[in-house]
């Protein structure tokens, strides 16, 4: 045994020795144990009944979707060879490949891909990705028919990574419910390139090549772990002594400058466009005075991005004007961007008869930040509004759960917020401007209650429109009416920052899943 | 003719009577009443500190997911029962407790038991090793600066381990990473196993050991102060004794009357305290097990409670509640036993 490994590596050396000369750098090689680094727990490891990166990150290695997307946002055959869409746009026909199997050898048929879509309806926390979808039909093994009830151009990319996962009908379809199912998290057998080891929570996920993998020669590693490492400055010097190769969703300003700093490392915020996380300052348009779009407007004009972006994210975010991520087909640039301008908010404030009083301010309103990164944006609104006459109390909540309850039972005037995109506009943009989606108790839902008809019958209109182009001109009216009413003044994005050894990883993930899409075409160097 | 330790036996057993041994043993009884008494006290107030806190696991899981349909969020409040009265979701708990079932984590998706234990063997191989350490270390300083109180090195000595005691367990264990994991990588920077390789028998537990280094240093650095002054202070009382005297002046070399007659002596105080200060074992791995990515019953704990997972957070503090009171317990009726001069009379403190 030990011989044989010996003699494979000398042969290996060998080989290497006698092609490195003709060997190009970026020649993927087959073989190897990457290590990744993730900063948090996942709670279970079954995409298709679990949101979030964080299962999205080893839920696509376990778990093949239909579709991929590369990074221009072009959905590209995984699972499904092939495609087509109706000219009515009322059904969506997957050709499968026909030689893929799960984990455990049993062939993936268009049963499951029918299951797999039932499961994510009824399980899924986004209703809007699947709910436009009336049946799955499957007239025979590798062919399903997806029927709409309406057109559904955000389908395409709820078939891919991270959101249209495809499981095994004969493990998960045994009548226990899915979302606490046991084998979410123990003996996954899943349909993506790796397969699943040891799932150890607080420490680690082994994922091993799964050797028939329906794409020839992939994945290229053999081995990917990732180590759950939840202190940052520990990441950070695992990344700096070659400990760690990689690690997915770095959002720390310095540790994102500290890794530029270092040699043999990159950090790139490629690979975020499809998560599409941004910051953000959310009014409550209920509730006086915030309600009146003067003051919302006077608020975002004496807000600057550009020291949020410089000074406190330390030059690692980028702006971002509207609600929909700059890295998305559909970000408007050209918007109301209310740059910084104090002259203008005074006299808007002026203007619409907000007084000052005896003690120089106009009134006071309150700002709610929910995690400790939020911080420093929470308390720059204090000396910032202060110019402007307006008299802020930063208020801190005991950890998200509290400050979720508090902003989402509307008992706030201006909150710091994160919200992701999630790839199409209607599975995480339409969610916050629909006027009935103002949902008392639901974090994350319209909770600035704002209202306005006409950007809902826009944003209905864009949700159905088949046509890439005509989609993307509504969305860019849609942003432009938002701006214009200031339910929320978008500040930057969210740094998430991918930072890896370059010296070690090959094709690092960039596609607009990053981290979180199959990372079979990783390898590693020598 | 009886062995010695026999004789000796035979002499402690006569000096109690049968009254004697009926009150210890009710006695007992009454302790483990009150322990009872405390551990549901300690149970009640922490559900109700737990609700006091606004949201629930139900904002965790929506911030998991990046956001919930209101139906789903819903329906997880009702899967939980977590929109039940609060006195209902109390007496629901209480008599899961009463039954030894610690529920079912929200989080988590598994038996809080289950979670729980699978933790503890990472915690207490983590305790266990800096009780050794900072008990030896603490005992040798203490010898060391017992021995010329006011020498250069019994300053340093103190020095040493007040700054260990007073500098903040996460700072020292972030120091201790940069100083061994990055600038002279010699330890890895977290987790209990290198995942990479494959490791078996010997060779893992070589990689535990690798890994459990550093976190055992942090984590006796708080330890160490505490023994050395106590090892310090009652070696100093002992080194004044008459039969210490003694023995210097029947010509026994100094290393045998130090560390055969006087630590002997010495160490009672210090294995007292540290007997006291295990059953603390939650509380001091949190902030280490946190640094050094641990995986023990502090990060269990402190996932938890971020999560608002109650019933795991309930089921930690239960824990931890029921091993302190049971090595209170314990460490009393031991002293009852060992120590004859703590008979208990009428009246006597209980």
């Amino acid at each position: 045994m030990l011989f044989a490994k010996k003699l494979v590596a000398a042969i290996g050396a060998a080989v290497l020795a006698l092609s490195a000369v003709s060997v190009q750098a970026d020649t993927p090689k087959q073989g190897g144990t990457m290590i990744m680094s993730l900063g948090a727990t996942p709670r279970h490891l079954n995409p298709a009944v679990q949101s979030g990166i964080t299962t999205g990150a080893p839920g696509a290695q376990l778990f093949a979707t239909p579709l991929r997307f590369d990074e221009n946002w072009n959905p590209q055959p995984y699972l499904a060879k092939s495609w087509s869409v109706s000219d009515d746009g009322l059904s969506v026909t997957l050709n499968l490949v026909e030689h893929a199997t799960f984990h455990d050898g049993v062939p993936i048929t268009s049963k499951d891909v029918a299951f797999s879509i039932d499961t994510i309806k009824a399980n899924h926390p986004f209703k809007t990705m699947f709910g436009a979808v009336e049946a799955v039909e499957t007239p025979d093994e590798h062919t399903a028919v997806i029927r709409l009830s309406q057109p559904h151009p955000a389908l395409l990319l709820a078939l891919s990574s991270q959101l249209g996962s495809i499981i095994p009908e004969h493990i998960y379809g045994d009548g226990q419910d899915a979302k606490s199912h046991p084998r979410n998290s123990e003996n996954v057998v899943g349909s993506g390139p790796f397969k699943l080891v040891e799932f150890v929570r607080d420490q680690h996920i082994i994922l091993e090549r799964y050797e028939d993998f329906f794409i020839e020669g992939r994945p290229y590693l053999d081995k990917l772990v990732m180590r759950i490492i939840k202190d940052p400055s520990a990441r950070s010097l695992g990344r700096e002594n070659g400990e760690i190769h990689l690690s997915a969703f770095e959002s720390t300003p310095q540790d994102i400058l500290h890794s530029k700093g270092v040699a043999h490392l990159t950090a790139t915020d490629q690979g975020y466009a499809a998560i599409g996380p941004i910051t953000w300052l959310a009014f409550n348009t209920k509730k006086e005075p915030t309600s009146d779009v003067r003051v919302r407007r006077a608020i975002a004009y004496a807000v600057d991005r550009n020291f949020l972006i410089n000074a406190v994210m330390q030059g690692t975010s980028r702006p971002a004007y509207t609600g929909i991520h700059p890295d998305s087909i559909f970000h408007e640039p050209d918007v109301a961007r209310y740059d910084l301008d104090i002259d203008k908010a005074n006299a808007i404030l002026d203007e619409a008869g907000y007084a000052r009083g005896a003690d120089d301010m106009r009134f006071s309103l309150t700002v709610d930040f929910g995690w400790p990164s939020a911080k420093p944006m929470a308390e720059y609104m204090k000396p910032q509004l202060k110019k402007i006459g307006i008299d802020v109390t930063v208020r801190t909540s005991a950890g998200f759960p509290a400050w979720a309850k508090t902003v989402s039972n509307w008992d706030f005037d201006m909150t710091v917020d994160v919200v992701f995109n999630w790839g199409d506009p209607v599975i995480g943009v339409h969610r916050t401007y629909l006027c009935n989606n103002a949902k008392k108790g639901v974090i994350w839902s319209n909770t600035q209650q704002y209202c306005n008809p006409e950007v809902d019958a826009v944003l209905a209109k864009a949700g159905q429109e088949n046509d890439q182009q005509k989609r993307i001109a509504l969305y860019s009216t849609a942003q432009k009416m938002i701006a214009e009413d200031v339910p929320i003044y978008f500040t930057d994005t969210v740094p998430y920052h991918t930072i890896y050894n370059h010296t070690k990883v090959g094709n690092p993930p960039s596609t607009i899943w990053g981290t979180c899409s199959p990372l079979d075409e990783v390898y590693l160097k020598d | 003719m009886p062995a010695a330790w026999q004789q000796a036996f035979l002499l402690y057993v006569q000096y109690f009577t049968v009254k004697d041994v009926m009150q210890f043993l009710l006695i007992t009884l009454k302790r483990a009443g009150f322990g009872l008494v405390l551990l549901i006290a300690v149970l009640v107030l922490n559900f109700v500190l737990m609700h006091l806190a606004p949201g629930d696991v139900a904002d965790t899981i929506a911030q998991d997911a990046g956001g919930l349909d209101a139906e789903v969020m819903a329906q997880i409040r009702k899967d939980y029962g977590l929109d039940l009265p609060l006195w209902h979701q109390m007496m629901k708990y209480f008599s899961g407790v009463a039954r030894l079932d610690l529920g079912y984590s929200f989080y988590y998706n598994q038996p809080v038991t289950t979670l729980i234990l699978e933790k503890v063997p990472a915690t207490l191989l983590l305790v266990i090793s800096a009780q050794i350490v900072s008990i030896f270390l603490g005992v040798m300083f203490g010898v060391i600066a017992a021995r010329k109180p006011n020498g250069i090195t019994s300053h340093f000595v103190t020095m040493l381990s007040l700054v260990g005691y007073a500098a903040p367990v996460f700072w020292t264990g972030i120091m201790l990473i940069i100083l061994f994991a990055s600038i002279v990588p010699i330890f890895p920077i977290g987790n209990m196993v290198d995942v990479s390789i494959e490791r078996e028998g010997f060779a893992y537990i070589m990689d535990v050991l690798h890994h459990l280094v550093l976190p055992t240093i942090a984590l006796s650095s708080i330890f160490l102060a505490l023994y050395s002054r106590l090892a310090r202070a009652s070696m100093m009382d002992v080194l004044g004794s008459d039969y210490v005297r003694t023995a210097q002046a029947k010509g026994l070399s100094e290393f045998q009357v130090v560390f055969k007659h006087a630590l002997r002596n010495a160490l009672l105080p210090v294995v007292t305290t540290a007997g006291l200060v295990f059953s603390g074992i939650v509380s001091g791995a949190v902030l280490v097990e946190s640094v050094f990515s641990w995986p023990g019953l502090g990060t269990l704990a402190i996932q938890a409670i971020i999560a608002r997972d109650t019933p795991t957070i309930l089921g930690i503090l239960f824990f931890s509640s029921l091993v302190v009171v049971a090595a209170n317990l314990v460490t009393d009726m031991v002293y009852r036993i060992i120590d004859p001069r703590i008979k208990t009379s009428e009246g006597s403190q209980v």
